[in-house]
């Protein structure tokens, strides 16, 4: 028996092209403000204010002015430096306790994972006063240390990393037990080189958080040297809210790392995310 | 013991340690680091904040008791109760057309062919830039007359409307911004739920001849329970808390026009960082943390624990 299908196949085709004029015009929209950005940010001063979206004469004067008379590549450098150490410090840890808590049996274990998996709904904004007195007390402030040590925990890492090694079948391990390895030879050369998928997708996902983040620096960084190209951009505004060329060009090397870097691992971005909802 | 035990079908191990008390100490080294680190920045400042709320704190750090003087404070300040409206505002706005849009995207992208997943990564783009550039762009496209959005207003022939200007209008701007940035995110989290409803489903669906607004109705939102549940529940408490809020607001409006912005955690940040209010700012931030943890409970008790049959 021929399944009835809901539309015939012309009218299916129809449907079908619809749906995708109305994806693609929708996507366009959405993506609209960040063209308009780039747009700007070769505009010349005199046509910056102006409407139309091709600059009559696109100019790179805007990107060189930031980059040489205001201290962007200073910003750029710290939030490098920053981003990275967090990045590699925090996938040591959490891959260390996800490992930990998804394989190794010790007393207080549920415990803990529920502790840690506790703070998943703590966020920076509603902790940040006590944070704040917590890492002048420990005498962080106006420092790099201040920057990157908090920045390194949270659960969400954690909380996936050890989704991932419930997740692997135990017999690889079991082998280098056998074999009198210990547990830092087990972690260290067959239970990380195994997550390097998940390690990748993290990577990006950390770098990229820290990158973009802005409240706690903006919190702990009074000395202009320390600051991350987040709170340089916001001061920039201040300073230059008539110079739509100036601040666009800015944001257009701030953000441009990251649209080039999904571009290059979308898929992995994507997946990841895809699979971190409640399951 | 099975101590011993372990000990003969070990013999390699000549440390003083039997296997499990070896393994034992291997979970805690483990674990120590980050839970340590968690101890310390997330831990301790969530009881200091409770502490703090009880203290005065002055401009060199010296502390005094003052009980209930900042929670009595609170009630009394017309500011903290206009920030409460409009945190409570942006989140009724915010997490409904959250959850609409980004299901809705994921229902129009679903099928995986490469056309769609061109799409998906544009409408995912936005997630990638951070907010305060997000904010900036969306700032001058709406700078009075000149904007490219008055333009488009003014064309469109409603001219004169200040979007950041006009206290009625601005915490509308900045909930659409944060749909912007937001909604691409919440459509993969919807794909991921779509993927994991069996297409055999759907097939028994069809031929029973039901319609695409039947199978949706009958099978796609009663499957999706447990995506919706953990979207309904970040997205509120992401909005409540001001993640995403706090670097857009902080940008494009500071809490203006006429306080119209100021969600809490502005005005939390105010007292805090401008006036140097520690002792208030932490008993605010302390009624922020209640009301997140009542709203979740509420959540966990609607859902039955959060937990959810599958058909």
């Amino acid at each position: 028996m021929p399944r009835p299908h809901f539309f015939a196949p012309s009218q299916a085709r129809l449907v079908q092209f619809v749906w995708m004029a109305v994806s693609a015009v929708l996507a366009a929209m959405t993506l609209f403000p960040l063209f308009w950005m780039v747009s700007i940010a070769f505009k010349t001063p005199a046509e910056s204010f102006s409407p139309n979206m091709i600059p009559a004469a696109p100019t790179w004067q805007n990107f060189i002015y930031v980059l040489t008379e205001v201290p962007f590549l200073r910003y750029m450098f710290n939030s490098f430096i920053v981003s990275a150490t967090v990045t590699v410090v925090a996938l040591l840890f959490h891959s260390m306790a996800g490992y930990a808590l998804a394989r190794l049996r010790f007393p207080g274990r549920e415990a803990i994972f529920l502790a840690i998996f506790s703070t998943l709904l703590v966020s920076l904004p509603v902790i940040i006063v006590p944070l704040f007195i917590v890492v002048k007390t420990l005498g962080m402030l106006n420092s790099y240390a201040g920057l990157i040590v908090p920045a390194i925990f949270n659960a969400f890492g954690i909380f996936l990393l050890r989704q991932y090694y419930l997740s692997l079948p135990r017999e690889l391990e079991e082998a280098a037990v056998i074999d009198g390895a210990g547990y830092w030879r087990i972690y260290w050369s067959v239970v990380l080189p195994l997550s390097r998928p998940i390690l990748a997708a993290l990577t990006i996902l950390f770098f990229l958080a820290n990158w973009n983040s802005f409240l706690w620096p903006l919190t702990i960084t009074a000395d202009q040297n320390l600051w991350v190209v987040q709170v340089g951009i916001a001061n920039f505004q201040s300073q230059y809210s008539a110079a739509w060329n100036y601040m666009m060009a800015a944001s257009t090397i701030v953000a441009l790392p990251m649209l080039i870097l999904f571009v290059i691992f979308q898929r992995q971005i994507m997946e990841s995310i895809k699979t971190s909802g409640l399951k | 013991m099975t101590d011993q035990v372990a000990q003969i079908s070990y013999p390699s191990e000549e440390r003083g340690l039997s296997t499990k008390h070896r393994e034992w100490l291997a979970g805690y080294l483990f674990v120590l680091p980050d839970a340590l680190g968690l101890f310390i920045f997330l831990g301790v400042p969530m009881v200091l904040s409770l502490v703090i709320g009880f203290f005065e704190v002055d401009g060199f750090g010296g502390y005094r008791f003052v009980g209930l003087a900042n929670y009595q404070r609170m009630m009394r300040d017309p500011l903290f109760w206009q920030a409460a409206r409009v945190t409570a505002l942006y989140a009724i706005l915010l997490v409904p057309l959250l959850f609409v849009c980004g299901l809705g995207l994921a229902l129009l992208v679903q099928k995986s062919n490469r056309f769609n997943s061109v799409i998906r990564s544009m409408f995912f783009a936005p997630h990638v830039v951070s907010l305060v550039v997000v904010a900036l762009v969306w700032q001058l496209m709406s700078v009075d007359k000149i904007g490219i959005l008055s333009r488009l207003m003014s064309a469109l022939g409603i001219p004169g409307v200040s979007l950041l200007g006009d206290p009625n209008l601005a915490l509308l701007a900045v909930v659409a911004v944060s749909l912007w940035f937001l909604m691409g995110y919440y459509m993969l989290i919807f794909l991921g739920g779509l993927q994991d409803i069996p297409v055999q489903y759907y097939e028994a669906a069809e031929i029973d001849g039901a319609g695409p607004v039947q199978r949706f109705w009958y099978i796609t939102l009663p499957l999706l329970k447990p995506t919706s549940f953990f979207v309904l529940m970040i997205s509120m408490v992401a909005a409540v808390a001001g993640a995403q809020a706090f670097d857009i607001i902080y940008v494009m409006t500071k809490g203006g026009p006429a306080n119209s912005t100021a969600v809490l955690i502005i005005y939390i940040y105010q007292q805090a960082f401008g006036f140097g209010a520690f002792g208030y700012a932490a008993a605010m931030a302390s009624i922020l943390v209640a009301a997140l943890v009542l709203m979740t409970a509420i959540l966990f008790l609607f859902t039955r624990g959060g937990r959810f049959e599958h058909a």
